[in-house]
């Protein structure tokens, strides 16, 4: 029984970050500085390593809002890479500039991916996955039969002339860049706002999630069209720095092992997961790179390990061992209003 | 006459896909496992008829005399390892495992042996045909095939049916648990499972090898057939399986007579037509749709 007289136990205080939140927003802008000025500092070779590198950031990131949070393991989304770049090449044939096009080429993926949820939504895990595979098996088949977008030999995307060869790998980079910060960001705010509450009730219990009255169906298909449009930004920043746009290499399956496994190594269901896998995964395919498909062999094989060895992958590792949120989206009771609540409590009489 | 022989092209190549479908069938059936490297393992089954059957003196044509025990083995143990520690773990773990195990594969063959088409030399043979009239030719290798593929199919319907190994791995199917309390070790029949879909699938592999030229990249397209044939058809029915490779053999023959660029076209619609009408497909149960 409570004693009525006794001192009130002081209030446990919640907090999300490890940090003083001016640290986060100082980093941010830290980080975004670096990276919007990296073409002045850094060499060429590096630019275009760090485009590639974006682009696969967003794709590993979506992949990880997909199935990391939402529980879709989708085999498919290079078939919005593909919509993404061919979307691109035929707004910049109409006229438009290529990056001009990016958004536009966002907003196609998404509509395209919306009536596709109804079909999909009828199938549940590996089915899903396969499915979602015949999916963009049929959008690049579709392409193929379109002569205007070059058919099966594919197309240069026009728009790009006027800018010299250092020029366009700038631009290119800036947009890649900006996109990627873009998705990240977003990714973080949605995670964080009350759809990312729903996002990680359903992550870890699907069942419990739906009886208490979280809308699963509705925040998958939002979360899937989301992560449709961030594949397609990925596609049509892709094509503006190939610039010739193939069926073949648009909607490559290589784009979704390479998402999936950046984000499996990194860590699922985590923010900077994907960052860390994308990181391993340059850093793996730069040293090997002589050696033609070796690095996607030992990376696909780590992937197989830390999946049945370590699931919460390398962020995961860290994040138990030293409790350490670099990006927080969830909340927790602060480790000092703790100490001071166990210490009331012992002295309570 | 020219439908006649689209009806009966269609039936052939369904055959060939119902051969392929029924190991992914099984082993979704009894382990509840999409095994994403199924079309993979049948090219290395290819790969094998080509490259080791002649390294042991056996004639390209007999070779799967070899490879379909060799597979089964393989197929168990891989089972055994890999596969159950994912299967441990849980339904999401095991998707990604066996697409890592699927992209592993595919670069694997890349790097060893080039991206050079292949296939499987069984002579003269390949080009015998039986001549209906001056439209139909019905080819010797996939009335072969299309015979193996029913012979397969009612041995495994009848191995499940009326022999004790197979009221197991039907018990175990049905009701893991229960089944372990009788004193089953579910995790030797998931082997057993896995080793009769590995046999399938090599003897899948060599039909596919010795029909059409391949590549380390002709896994994806595989699985898409034997899936797309699994979902028509009714998940969990063995003979609903071939109908639905019947089906989406003529159907892709049928996209094929306009252009041939909608072979695999026609075959993916008919997929999703079945999906928003009948997601259970047309012999399944409405319940296994959402296993």
């Amino acid at each position: 029984m409570a004693d009525p007289t006794a001192r009130p136990l002081p209030p446990l205080e919640v907090e999300r970050s490890t940090f003083s939140r001016v640290y986060t927003v100082v980093g941010t802008v830290i980080v975004f500085a670096f990276f919007t000025a990296a073409p002045w500092i850094l060499a060429a070779s590096w630019v275009s390593v760090l485009s590639n590198f974006f682009t696969l950031l967003i794709m590993a990131t979506m992949w990880n809002l997909l199935a990391g949070y939402a529980g879709m393991v989708s085999i498919g989304q290079q078939g919005f890479v593909g919509l993404g770049a061919y979307a691109t090449l035929y707004f910049a044939i109409e006229g438009m500039n290529p990056f001009v096009a990016i958004p536009f080429a966002i907003i196609t993926c998404a509509i395209l991916a919306y009536p596709i949820t109804y079909l999909l939504f009828r199938l549940r895990g590996g089915y899903f996955a396969v499915a979602t595979w015949v999916i963009a098996d049929s959008a690049m088949l579709l392409i193929l039969t379109v002569a205007l977008l070059g058919g099966g030999t594919g197309k240069y995307l026009p728009g790009l002339t006027n800018l010299s060869p250092s020029q366009l790998d700038h631009d290119t980079y800036l947009a890649t860049w900006l996109v990627a910060f873009v998705v990240l960001v977003a990714t973080y705010f949605i995670l964080r706002s009350r759809l990312g509450l729903v996002l990680s009730s359903l992550r870890d219990n699907e069942t419990a999630a739906r009886s208490s009255g979280a809308k699963v169906t509705s925040t998958r298909r939002l979360i899937y069209v989301i992560a449709a449009a961030g594949c397609g930004a990925a596609g049509s920043v892709l094509a503006i720095s190939q610039p010739f746009v193939q069926p073949g290499n648009a909607f490559s399956l290589n784009w979704a092992a390479e998402m999936l496994f950046a984000s499996m190594i990194g860590g699922m269901g985590t923010i900077e997961g994907p960052i860390i896998g994308c990181v391993i995964f340059f850093v793996l395919q730069q040293s090997l790179q002589n050696l033609g498909a070796w690095y996607l062999i030992i990376f696909g094989a780590v992937a197989v390990i830390i999946a049945i060895w370590q699931p919460r992958g390398i962020w995961g590792l860290i994040r138990d061992t030293t409790h350490f949120e670099l990006l927080p989206v969830g909340y927790r009771v602060s480790e000092r209003s703790l100490t001071s609540h166990r210490r009331a409590l012992r002295d309570s009489p | 006459m020219t439908w006649a022989n689209i009806l009966i092209q269609g039936i052939l190549i369904g055959g060939f896909y119902a051969l392929f479908a029924c190991g992914l069938s099984l082993m979704f059936g009894v382990m509840k496992v999409i095994n994403l490297a199924h079309g993979d393992i049948a090219v290395v089954a290819a790969y094998a008829a080509v490259f080791l059957a002649p390294k042991l003196h056996v004639a390209q044509l007999w070779s799967f005399a070899v490879i379909v025990p060799l597979f089964a083995i393989v197929g168990y143990l891989l089972q055994r390892t890999l596969l159950q520690k994912a299967i441990d773990r849980d339904p999401f773990t095991t998707l990604l495992v066996t697409f890592g195990l699927s992209v592993v594969i595919e670069n694997l063959l890349l790097e060893i042996y080039s991206a050079n088409g292949q296939s499987v030399n069984i002579g003269e043979l390949i080009a015998k045909s039986w001549q209906v009239n001056s439209v139909i030719y019905i080819s010797y290798v996939s009335l072969v095939v299309l015979a193996v593929a029913v012979a397969v199919l009612g041995a495994l319907q009848l191995f499940l049916s009326r022999t004790s190994s197979g009221r197991l791995i039907r018990a175990v199917s049905d009701d893991r648990e229960a089944a372990q309390l009788c004193g089953a070790n579910y995790k030797h029949v998931f082997g057993v499972a896995a080793s009769i879909a590995f046999a399938t699938v090599a003897l899948a592999g060599i039909a596919f090898g010795i029909s059409t030229e391949f590549a380390p990249t002709s896994g994806g397209i595989n699985l898409l057939f034997a899936f797309e044939a699994v979902v028509i058809g009714g998940i969990g029915s063995l003979w609903g399986t071939l109908v639905g490779g019947v089906l989406l053999g003529v159907a892709q023959q049928f996209g094929a007579h306009f252009n041939l660029e909608y072979q695999t076209l026609a075959g993916n619609a008919l997929f999703l037509i079945v999906l928003a009408i009948r997601p259970q497909g047309l012999f399944g149960r409405r319940v296994s749709v959402n296993g």
